[in-house]
């Protein structure tokens, strides 16, 4: 797992949607607890934690973390 | 330390820097120029900051700035750029910093004239800005009393977490006289070091946050908190002159330049043998209602309100402690002329010579 | 081991901003939190706040604030800096609070070269007021007080910030950044940097303009907001660094 998204924390904007290179996330169709859409990974195995949908995370819900290659 | 001859305005920014005042920020307007001329150099002497803002508006909230670093500020101008100030004003109330605000006062409304008057008394007592936050008004009616008050003003400021305003007349600011400083304050913060922004060397805190924004049950317990300090000004901080009141039929009620000249108005009328007093509120907020409260209305004939303003300001603060007990009459100029003792004389002559029948 | 690439900045408090769906302004925050966790200023920071949607950062900001009136940041920034130099300062305004009521104090710091940093988040509306006309409204905008789109005949024409101060011969860092795409956010995040860092180092005054957007009062979905940035925003104010006087040297 490279993406941890904050579901708590998601306002469902779809930022990192739009420029997820590898096109793996998507707008989830459950609501977290302030009723927005959260977002959700789809195929984590292609993630190459470039942390571009972090970047764009206007609410800074989103967590890259990279395994080490020897790990 | 030996007494020195002083220019009102002068003598005041020497007493706020003895005070420990270390920042001040101000825009040129007269008849107050020289308090940031002399402070743009002796401020930086003393290892303080003095910065020419690009309004009133802006200077005053300079001044919110310093102040929340716990650093002793003040600003000074006079009745137009006060009116701009009144905003920053209610923001230090409502943020609750300290800060000492000099207002050499001149003829109004409007750009009015650069001459003396005490036309800013409303304004200064009773709405200092939006919001209904009440400030400190003292107001001296010699040099040696603006030094005392201005030196004094700071520790009221950082006691109430609450602006201070001085108010002086044009007059006073420029006359000269001779005084004697009090010596230089140590600097400390420790006054404010509860809420301030300041990092001190080795000292951790939680991050702090000065904003006059409160949800509205918070709100309203700071503006009652607020309303409690209002009350423990009246117990506690009024400062008032009585002058030969002790057998007074006629009592003068005037501040300031007024009272200066009203008492020389009185020595003349005693001589004649009118039974004349005067009481000189020096906090003109809080009010000193207590001394009107205290008189022997069987001996009380009338009250006499002079001041530099027409309409009089003072009258409804006079009514309203002497509730209908004895008349209350006015003699006042208003555009920018000084009295000369013979109309302030004249003025009381007639009323203690029929005027109150 | 999971190597950590990026984690929420130590600044933001951890709870949703108070900001609506898509809105650019936390965005802005959390690259200047980033910033000041990078340069090891969590404690040394005083955010100066402004007035408008800007100010909501005073539920999410983590550390010592100053909340200053209606765009006077500047001037509140400039005593409290004057009073504690070694102290990182910066005020965070929007287009309202900076190139309207707080012009006089933006062009004034600015020209004396105080040693603080102003971010100036550019949303081209009054947001907070619910979308009135502000000064970089742009030409053909619809606002709640241009219904039919801003008309230069009546209201002038946008104003940009950068390109005004950056004629002053003080400022020493002037920019705008773009951050409706990654590549301006990165560019962003490294001038935001960069202007904390002139700061520290005592260089004097420095501006970063972050365009940003307001798809609630622009009537959008957050993701048309940033096609309307695009195609609309940054042909008229151009990103880029104005003035940079670190580069030169």
């Amino acid at each position: 797992m490279n993406v941890h998204i904050n579901t708590l924390l998601c306002k469902g904007c779809a930022f990192c949607v739009k420029y997820c290179p590898k096109k793996i996330l998507e707008m989830g169709t459950e609501r977290n607890k302030k009723g927005h859409f959260f977002v959700i990974t789809t195929d984590e195995e292609k993630c190459t934690s470039c942390a571009i949908c972090a970047a764009m995370c206007p609410e800074a819900a989103i967590e890259i973390t990279k395994e080490d290659s020897n790990g | 330390m030996a007494k020195v001859l002083m220019k009102g305005t002068v003598a005041i920014a020497e007493a706020a820097v003895r005070a420990g005042c270390r920042f001040f920020a101000g825009y040129p307007i007269t008849p107050q120029n020289e308090i940031p001329e002399y402070l743009s150099w002796r401020l930086p002497e003393v290892g303080g900051a003095f910065v020419q803002g690009e309004s009133e508006v802006a200077s005053i909230n300079m001044v919110y700035g310093a102040a929340a670093n716990g650093t002793r500020a003040m600003t000074s101008s006079s009745s137009p750029g006060i009116s701009l100030m009144t905003e920053g004003l209610s923001y230090l109330s409502g943020t609750k910093l300290p800060a000492l605000v000099v207002n050499i006062s001149r003829g109004g409304p409007g750009l009015g004239t650069i001459q003396p008057a005490q036309t800013d008394y409303l304004q200064a007592t009773k709405a200092m800005g939006h919001g209904g936050f009440r400030v400190m008004v003292f107001a001296p009616s010699t040099l040696q009393e603006a030094v005392d008050l201005t030196y004094e003003c700071f520790d009221y400021a950082e006691r109430d977490r609450n602006p201070v305003l001085l108010l002086m007349d044009g007059s006073l600011g420029a006359i000269m006289e001779q005084v004697e400083f009090p010596p230089m304050k140590e600097l400390t913060d420790e006054g404010t070091r509860k809420w301030n922004l300041a990092k001190h060397e080795g000292e951790t805190r939680m991050p702090r946050m000065l904003t006059p924004v409160y949800p509205e049950v918070i709100l309203e317990n700071e503006n009652k908190q607020r309303a409690l300090l209002t009350k423990q000004w009246e117990e506690n901080d009024v400062r008032v002159e009585e002058f030969m009141m002790e057998d007074a039929e006629y009592v003068v009620v005037a501040y300031g330049i007024s009272a200066r000249v009203s008492k020389e108005a009185i020595l003349n009328l005693r001589e004649q043998g009118h039974k004349v007093g005067l009481i000189r509120p020096i906090t003109l907020f809080p009010f000193p209602k207590k001394t009107f409260q205290n008189l022997n209305y069987d001996q009380v004939k009338a009250f006499i309100d002079i001041e530099l303003a027409i309409p009089a300001q003072m009258r409804d603060d006079i009514e309203v402690a002497v509730r209908g007990r004895a008349p209350v009459y006015e003699y006042g100029r208003s555009g920018g002329m000084l009295f000369d003792d013979e109309s302030v004389y004249d003025a009381i002559h007639k009323i203690v010579t029929g005027g109150a029948e | 081991m999971a190597q950590k690439i990026y984690s929420r900045p130590k600044s933001l408090m951890p709870m949703p901003s108070g900001f609506c769906p898509g809105c650019l302004h936390p965005l802005a925050t959390k690259l200047i939190a980033d910033a000041i966790d990078e340069l090891g200023q969590n404690n040394n920071a005083v955010h100066v706040l402004p007035v408008g949607c800007s100010a909501l950062n005073l539920m999410y900001w983590r550390g010592d604030m100053l909340g200053a009136a209606h765009g006077r940041a500047p001037a509140a920034a400039t005593g409290f800096k004057r009073s504690a130099p070694d102290r990182l300062v910066f005020a965070y305004q929007g287009d309202g609070d900076l190139a309207a009521i707080g012009l006089a104090e933006i062009m004034s710091a600015a020209n004396r070269g105080e040693n603080f940093t102003v971010f100036f988040a550019n949303n081209s509306t009054y947001g907070m007021t619910g979308g009135q006309m502000a000064p970089t409204t742009l030409i053909g905008q619809k606002t709640s007080t241009t219904k039919y789109g801003r008309d230069a005949e009546t209201t002038g024409f946008p104003m940009r910030m950068c390109e005004i101060i950056s004629t002053l011969d003080a400022p020493y860092y002037v920019a705008r950044f773009a951050l409706n795409a990654p590549k301006g956010v990165n560019q962003a995040k490294k001038g935001i940097k960069k202007a904390l860092q002139y700061q520290l180092e005592g260089k004097g005054f420095t501006f970063v303009e972050l365009l940003t957007n307001c798809p609630t009062t622009w009537g959008m979905t957050p993701l048309q907001s940033l096609d309307y940035m695009e195609t609309n925003t940054i042909p008229y104010f151009i990103p880029g660094v104005y003035k940079d006087k670190g580069e030169k040297a």
